[in-house]
């Protein structure tokens, strides 16, 4: 019998990243929109026969993915853990890489705001231990080999019943809310191996 | 007729034809695409679909790829080598697609107490009836291929050209129809802003509610 997979808890409580993402936003994607992926992903993995399975697997497999690192990599402005001071490791590694923190987060929004679709923006570090900025399309995951530092949630859902149409707003407001310190961890190899059946499966 | 009266009404034509303003002098013809006025208040959809999200889908999104459409093409024309107008060609794909998803779909949709949710007649009806056995075997494996995206995207009912033959086919992101393979008749936003404000995550509910605002007698004009 294959594993089942479960939705995460949250680590804080619904409205704690307010005022810049707020609670009715992080619980319906919580509470229905992850939870729907992990629904549809032990639906396909226990209808193995069906035609589409695979991509099933894929598609929910991914999204269950994504968002359990996306709410680990986001904390409430107030406390430490989003302060860039608790990532001195990964923050030297960003200068080294793009000049300066500010290149990065300009660098880092325009990947964003270029996303033609639904999607998800990263920093990841690639094999060669380099940092990088990627987007992947739908739920695709970051490719094989790499590590997700941390992502940003490009789907209109991650945003749209607080800031409309107006995505750069959100993506200006979510640096207010990264969890540095889950950044740092992830950095030094914390979360190697994570998902790894799952992964595969994909 | 004159070169000029010809000039002028050739240019009427291509104005009339496609939304294309045709702007400047005849040996230097820019087109500038312009925002459709919608052929229906804002509000005229409801309840099926928001005054608040039509407003913001028409007023805001589309006009989004208007400007954006507009924007490439003039980066295009100014790119001096291929490998920049080459770069330029999936902005253009992504707006240019926007404008013209969005210009179909206003029209194929419309009040109830127009011609929204009136079921189709003639030709169209029997060649649905053909393909799915009745309008509501045909809404059904719509809804299903609608509720199948995996992203962003558009569900469209579909004319073959070649075998007149009717499909759905299913496009992610902005990509049209090939319109040298298909005729759209009907298009479906399934993009989450068409219906994110209303229906939030059940959009199961938005799919079977926009049949009552279909306009069939424009899905009829098209296959004809
Ligand atoms: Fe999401
Ligand atoms: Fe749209």
């Amino acid at each position: 019998m294959a594993e089942t997979y479960t939705l995460p808890a949250l680590p804080y409580a619904y409205d704690a990243l307010e005022p810049y993402i707020s609670a009715q936003i992080m619980e319906l994607h919580h509470s229905k929109h992850h939870a729907t992926y992990v629904a549809n992903l032990n639906k396909a993995i226990s209808s193995p026969k069906a035609a589409n399975t695979q991509s099933m697997i894929h598609f929910n497999g991914g999204g269950h993915i994504n968002h359990s690192i996306f709410w680990k990599n986001l904390a409430p402005a107030s406390s430490e853990d989003a302060n860039t001071t608790s990532a001195p490791t990964l923050m030297q590694a960003i200068d080294a890489e793009f000049g300066s923190f500010g290149d990065f987060r300009s660098k880092f929004n325009a990947a964003l705001l270029g996303i033609q679709g639904s999607g998800w923006g990263w920093l990841i570090v690639k094999e060669d231990g380099n940092l990088d900025i990627i987007t992947t399309r739908d739920q695709d995951t970051v490719p094989a080999g790499t590590t997700a530092i941390f992502g940003v949630d490009m789907w209109e859902h991650a945003y749209y019943l607080q800031y409309l149409n107006g995505k750069a707003a959100y993506v200006e407001n979510i640096w207010n809310i990264i969890n540095w310190k889950y950044a740092e961890t992830r950095y030094k190899g914390e979360a190697d191996g994570e998902f790894k059946d799952l992964r595969a499966m994909l | 007729m004159s070169l000029a009266a010809s000039t002028r009404s050739t240019l009427a034509r291509a104005s009339k034809a496609s939304s294309i303003r045709a702007l400047g002098s005849l040996t230097a013809v820019r087109t500038n695409y312009t925002l459709p006025d919608l052929p229906y208040d804002f509000g005229a959809l409801e309840p099926h679909i928001s005054g608040q999200i039509m407003e913001i889908h028409h007023q805001k999104h589309h006009k989004t790829y208007v400007n954006g459409i507009n924007d490439a093409q003039e980066k295009f024309a100014a790119a001096s080598s291929p490998a920049e107008k080459v770069a330029l060609t999936s902005l253009i794909k992504f707006h240019g697609g926007g404008h013209i998803n969005h210009s179909l779909f206003w029209e194929n949709l419309s009040p109830t107490n127009k011609d929204g949710g009136a079921p189709p007649s003639g030709a169209l009806a029997k060649a649905i009836d053909d393909t799915w056995g009745n309008l509501d075997g045909f809404k059904g494996q719509m809804n299903t291929a609608l509720a199948g995206i995996q992203g962003s995207g558009w569900g469209w009912l579909v004319k073959d050209k070649s075998t007149n033959k009717l499909s759905i086919v299913t496009m992610p992101n902005q990509d049209p129809i090939n319109t040298s393979q298909y005729i759209p008749l009907v298009g479906i936003d399934a993009w989450e802003h068409a219906y994110y404000l209303q229906y939030q995550n059940v959009k199961a509910d938005y799919f079977k509610a926009i049949w009552n605002v279909i306009n069939w007698k424009t899905a009829e004009k098209r296959f004809a």
